[in-house]
């Protein structure tokens, strides 16, 4: 007698395991690894000075970051200009992809410069910011939207290409103004384009975020890092890069959840 | 839902596309009483869908206008509304939301456009699936949708271009039967594009024949037959036969003149 089992009707306990299993076993074999180098560092005179990149010193500085409101403080100030930077790309990104999407000459045009400027790394701008702007946060939030802002341009750009013309021609049919064309029609339809372009500026912005932080300000995430080498604080060194890690990777996953929540393509209609 | 049919006129109307385009159709004249189910039948080509574009406003003529009841056709609105060969449904939104997107661009209350959405969903039967997301629908479900979407904006003309030939021969002879129904249920008028002769006697009480390069009006057939009508009736299939004969002698026609019929 064949018995049909389905996978999905384990208790609340499987559930979570199969949700969360690999990922907690992917962290787990990343940890044994860092704790076995934590050690090889300590037990070896040439490198003992190290020895505090190790996981267990690592764990014991987040505490002690946390009561002096390191973290926090250095999250918020990262944070600010992560958001700063990633709004003004969004603001000018979309709108761009817009046009490029829905205006064949437009992205005639523009395509050839943009994909030129696109691949000029986004820190090659730093003298050039360092000049135009007054204080060294609007050059980072500079760096930041100029990184970011790609991703944005040509995922909304992408997103409109896929746009059915046909769904115009039925809304004008039904006396659609072209408020209700953008509103109604294009924001919903190119929404999960639009996301996806943002998770991949994240990515980017995030990244150039730390390096960009090196330079002249006194406060965020990058300048934390830089902070607690020069102090020779190895063990606040790992747990801010940690730090960086955990907060980017519930920002992805954030951003994962919006895509899931507005993604409309299943085979089409 | 109280709809009404509309006087529809087409005088000497004539399209062409570019100004170095051929004449698609010429000096078109056309009237049709309110209520009337018109089809338009003719081969590929002969202009048909362009003339239910102008209709729908969707297209400008070139000479020529359309009137509805004395109004001229322009532009799109509400109150003629056409109804593609294929739904062309909004994919991120549930049945109710599609079938309500019309009125969302007009100003309905939100208990006006609540209460005739579900009126149009139950027109089409689609009552079990209101909020369902569009794309769990079949290809005929979906077609029903996008008749509900037109019929909730209550026009006084429905176009249809070919609307059901992508379906099976089931779903389509049953929404034949529903759309010719509900027009006559609520007294609007039907405008349809068809390569289908069986289509334009089930659905149709009159069918115009265009033929011609230019294309232009060759022939026409009263449909005088009661409701409901069925395929097995020896009348339908005679009249088919006429039909089908005055198509064939179209197909051979040849010297395109205007022409006018009332």
């Amino acid at each position: 007698m064949n018995v049909a089992v389905n996978p999905a009707a384990g208790g609340g306990f499987s559930r979570l395991l199969g949700r969360f299993g690999w990922a907690v076993a992917g962290i787990a074999i990343v940890a044994v690894f860092w704790l076995l180098a934590g050690y090889w560092l300590s037990v070896n005179p040439t490198t003992v000075t190290f020895s505090k990149f190790g996981l267990i010193p690592t764990l014991q500085a987040f505490p002690e970051l946390w009561g002096e409101g390191k973290i926090q403080a250095a999250s918020a100030a990262s944070g600010y200009r992560l958001g700063a930077g990633l709004l003004i790309a969004i603001a000018i990104g979309v709108p761009i992809g817009v046009l490029m999407g829905r205006i064949k000459w437009f992205n005639n045009y523009t395509n050839s410069p943009f994909q030129f400027v696109r691949m000029i790394s986004p820190l090659a701008w730093t003298p050039l910011a360092v000049l135009v702007f007054a204080t060294w946060n609007g050059s980072i939030i500079f760096l930041i939207a100029v990184a970011s802002v790609w991703p944005v341009i040509f995922a909304t750009a992408a997103g409109l290409a896929k746009v059915d013309p046909n769904w115009f021609k039925v809304a004008r049919n039904l006396g659609a103004k072209p408020w209700h064309m953008l509103t109604k029609l294009i924001v919903p339809a190119i929404m999960f384009d639009v996301l996806s372009g943002i998770r991949l500026a994240l990515g980017v912005a995030w990244i150039v975020l730390v390096p960009a932080e090196y330079l002249g300000v006194t406060s965020g995430l990058g300048y934390a890092i830089e902070d607690a080498r020069e102090t020779l604080s190895y063990n606040h060194l790992t747990a801010l890069v940690v730090t960086i890690g955990i907060i980017g990777y519930f920002l992805d996953g954030t951003l994962v959840s919006l895509i899931k929540r507005f993604s409309w393509h299943r085979g089409g209609v | 839902m109280a709809i009404r049919g509309t006087e529809i006129k087409i005088q000497g109307l004539t399209h062409r596309y570019t100004p170095r385009s051929p004449v698609t159709f010429n000096r078109v004249d056309l009237v049709s009483p309110p209520g009337e189910a018109l089809a338009i039948i003719g081969r590929s080509g002969c202009g048909k869908s362009t003339l239910l574009h102008i209709l729908a406003g969707i297209l400008k003529p070139t000479e020529g206008k359309v009137l509805l009841d004395g109004t001229v056709v322009g532009a799109p609105s509400p109150r003629w509304v056409m109804m593609f060969q294929a739904p062309h449904l909004f994919p991120w939104m549930t049945v109710s939301q599609n079938v309500g997107v019309g009125l969302s661009f007009g100003r309905w209350s939100k208990q006006e456009t609540e209460e005739r959405v579900k009126e149009a969903i139950k027109l089409v039967e689609l009552e079990n699936w209101a909020e369902n997301n569009v794309q769990d629908l079949s290809g005929g479900q979906q077609q029903r949708v996008a008749l509900a979407r037109s019929l909730v904006m209550e026009p006084e003309l429905l176009l249809l271009d070919e609307p059901f030939s992508a379906l099976d021969a089931f779903t389509r002879a049953s929404l034949q039967k529903d759309v010719r129904s509900i027009a006559k249920r609520k007294g609007f008028n039907i405008v349809f594009v068809t390569h289908d002769i069986d289509e334009a006697v089930i659905m149709g009480d009159r069918a115009v024949i265009m033929a011609g390069s230019p294309g232009n009006i060759v022939h026409e057939l009263d449909i005088d037959l009661p409701d409901p009508r069925e395929r097995t009736d020896p009348v339908v299939q005679s009249l088919r036969s006429r039909l089908m004969s005055m198509f064939q002698e179209a197909a051979h026609y040849k010297k395109p003149e205007s022409a006018t019929l009332t």
